[in-house]
């Protein structure tokens, strides 16, 4: 158990990266404290695997240092890291039981017989894997197999951190939402730390404490399910968290003031200094339908069961409200009216707006 | 109700007529004459199971069985553990990949026949480049005509030679086919890499490695042009292997019926052989 500090960190798959765009990852400065659940969420791509595997030692960062706890592990090979790590695509070992398979880390590590039946029978309990203990692995379900690579990784008791690299991949709608709820409960019993990497915001925001956002190989916003959903620090965030997204609108800036349009726009707090193109971000949550505000007209109307999204113009820019109970025709003409405690400002990106205290 | 419908027999009798004749007739007139006698002529008298009774109690046949199970058994013992070595030392990616492959597959486009000169010709004491070496410059006494070890050394090299690639490339091929993440999860859970090799690799190899033992087996088991090129069975009887010795009976004797027999005795040891061993092979797959 360890907590563990990236620090400095860049990597390229390039023997000689030019310029920013050649870093898969960059500059990444990050603590991960012991015993936290944490989720790296971001789109295909965006660096998220790569960022595992330099945590795992399958791959060496070409710049910064990975410390466990205050041990630098950086050129260390994944043996001496002691981690785990549970892939995409579940890895068993065919020819092995299901007992074997668990057995097979603590086996490696000449774990004594009498240690070993004891911790591979309380993971396959805390799996349901018991009764299925003596089958051979290879004829299994893709989730039983799923749970053997988690169980793997979870056998040895002293890990300094479990990592999963999107488990949820080849699983079944319906046992996902199991296994999801399994691992959450896991990670209460055995409290290692947990990192989960998905590109699936419900995995994510389920699972975590704290929840890692990055994008094009940087982080942009690191903080709890509910800070990611109440206030983006950018809007990529607002964006990719939230079904459907924030809506950005475009805007002027004049001194303290933000208007849309030519109508003002009453914000959360104080605007920051700066220079660059604004955009006024708003959750459809915190949109609704009223007697005044900005006029609109209704382009669609989606029902997505227990509320529906409404789609308006103003202009040409469509904004999205989420609206429970009744629902105006399409073409009608509506007033949007924003919460002004959730009406946040970015500038280049970047939240512009000071919190209300 | 269920309807018949028989137009689909119309179907199969393309492979019907394809398997008559080029497998049932022709292994019916080998049945035809393994139970007469002929002089020539196209006289013939019945002879029952006389042939087969005299081939199973005879010597000769019982020496050029033993042979070629000593043969194929040696080249099994030597191509599939060698040929699962180079494969697993070959890169997996890169340039040299291509190379690699090309190289490999090189001794097995060459025809049969060429292959027995070529080693004839290598292994001559007074002009072939192995010959000499062995004779004159290292002074061992190495001539395949004269000495029976050397003949069977240098079939024996002769086969490796030839086919030890089939073996490469099928092993290759099962190899490249397992993921990244397998020898990733390896590293992680502390696996050695004779772990790796005998929990991932190998089972990963395993249906590749049945084809390539059942087609070695089969091949050297009815292996002919090769060694009759390079010794024609010699010196003396040491390298006659059993379709060998089948030629010198049913062509140089003209015994076409005790060569029939020893056909079918020949077809029917390959089949149950081959199936055996498949049958072993995959029992465990289907639990």
């Amino acid at each position: 158990m360890a907590k563990i500090t990236l620090s400095n960190l860049r990597h390229s798959y390039y023997p000689n990266p030019q310029g920013p765009d050649d870093y898969a990852l960059k500059e990444i400065d990050l603590d991960w404290e012991d015993g936290g659940a944490y989720a790296l969420l971001g789109p295909s791509g965006c660096g998220k695997s790569t960022l595992l595997n330099i945590i795992s030692g399958l791959l060496i960062p070409s710049e910064g240092r990975i410390l466990f706890d205050d041990r630098d592990v950086t050129k260390l090979e994944p043996t001496q890291r002691n981690i785990a790590q549970v892939f995409q695509f579940p890895v068993i070992y065919d020819t092995m039981s299901v007992f074997d398979n668990l057995a097979f880390p603590l086996r490696n590590r000449g774990a004594a017989e009498a240690d070993v039946t004891r911790r591979v029978h309380e993971i396959a309990e805390m799996l349901e894997l018991t009764d299925m203990l003596k089958t051979r692995a290879a004829g299994l379900s893709p989730d039983n197999k799923q749970k053997i690579s988690m169980g793997r990784g979870l056998v040895r008791d002293d890990v300094n951190v479990v990592m999963f690299d999107e488990p949820l991949t080849v699983i079944d709608p319906h046992l996902k939402w199991k296994l999801r709820s399994k691992l959450k409960e896991l990670h209460q019993k055995v409290r290692a730390t947990m990192i989960y990497v998905t590109h699936d915001q419900t995995e994510a925001l389920t699972f975590a404490d704290q929840v890692v956002v990055m994008q094009d190989g940087e982080i942009v916003q690191i903080g709890t399910p509910v800070d990611l959903f109440e206030r983006p620090a950018h809007t990529f965030v607002g964006h990719f968290i939230g079904s459907p997204g924030m809506n950005l609108l475009p805007c002027e800036i004049n001194g303290q003031s933000a208007s849309f349009q030519g109508q003002p726009i009453t914000l959360e707090g104080a605007i920051t200094k700066g220079e660059g193109r604004c955009e006024i971000g708003i959750r459809p949550e915190f949109v609704a339908l009223s007697d005044k505000g900005l006029a609109a007209k209704v382009l669609k109307v989606s029902d997505v069961g227990r509320h529906s999204v409404v789609e308006a113009m103003v202009g040409e820019t469509s904004i999205k409200a989420i609206v429970e109970g009744e629902t105006p025709g399409q073409g009608a003409d509506v007033h949007l009216a924003f919460d002004p405690a959730r009406t946040r400002l970015y500038r280049d990106g970047w939240i512009a707006t000071e919190a209300k205290q | 109700m269920k309807t018949q419908n028989n137009r689909g027999w119309f179907f199969v009798l393309p492979v019907l007529l394809l398997v008559a004749f080029n497998a049932l007739i022709p292994i019916m007139t080998v049945v035809n004459y393994s139970v007469q006698e002929t002089f020539g002529n196209n006289v013939f008298f019945w002879q029952g199971l006389d042939w087969f009774q005299q081939l199973l109690n005879s010597d000769r046949f019982h020496a050029a069985l033993g042979r070629q199970f000593l043969f194929t058994g040696l080249i099994l013992v030597i191509e599939i553990p060698l040929g699962i070595i180079i494969a697993l030392s070959m890169p997996r990616q890169g340039v040299w990949v291509p190379v690699c492959l090309v190289l490999m597959a090189l001794p097995m486009l060459i025809p049969w026949n060429v292959v027995g000169a070529m080693w004839n010709i290598f292994t001559l004491p007074d002009i072939g480049l192995l010959g000499y070496l062995m004779n004159h410059t290292l002074g061992i006494n190495y001539d395949m005509t004269q000495n029976p070890l050397a003949a069977w050394v240098t079939i024996i090299t002769m086969d490796v030679w030839h086919w030890t690639s089939l073996v490469v490339l099928l092993s290759y091929a099962g190899l490249v086919s397992i993921p990244d993440a397998y020898y990733q999860a390896a590293k992680i859970d502390g696996a050695s890499n004779w772990s790796v090799f005998r929990y991932i690799q190998l089972p990963k190899m395993k249906t590749v490695l049945t084809i390539a033992i059942l087609l070695r087996f089969m091949d050297s088991f009815n292996i002919y042009t090769e060694p009759f090129v390079l010794t024609g069975g010699g010196p003396g009887n040491s390298t006659t292997l059993l379709s060998i010795d089948l030629v010198k009976i049913a062509l140089g004797q003209f015994d076409l019926g005790p060569a029939a027999a020893m056909s079918l005795i020949y077809f029917a040891i390959t089949l149950l052989v081959s199936w055996l061993f498949y049958t072993l092979m995959t029992k465990d797959d289907a639990k």
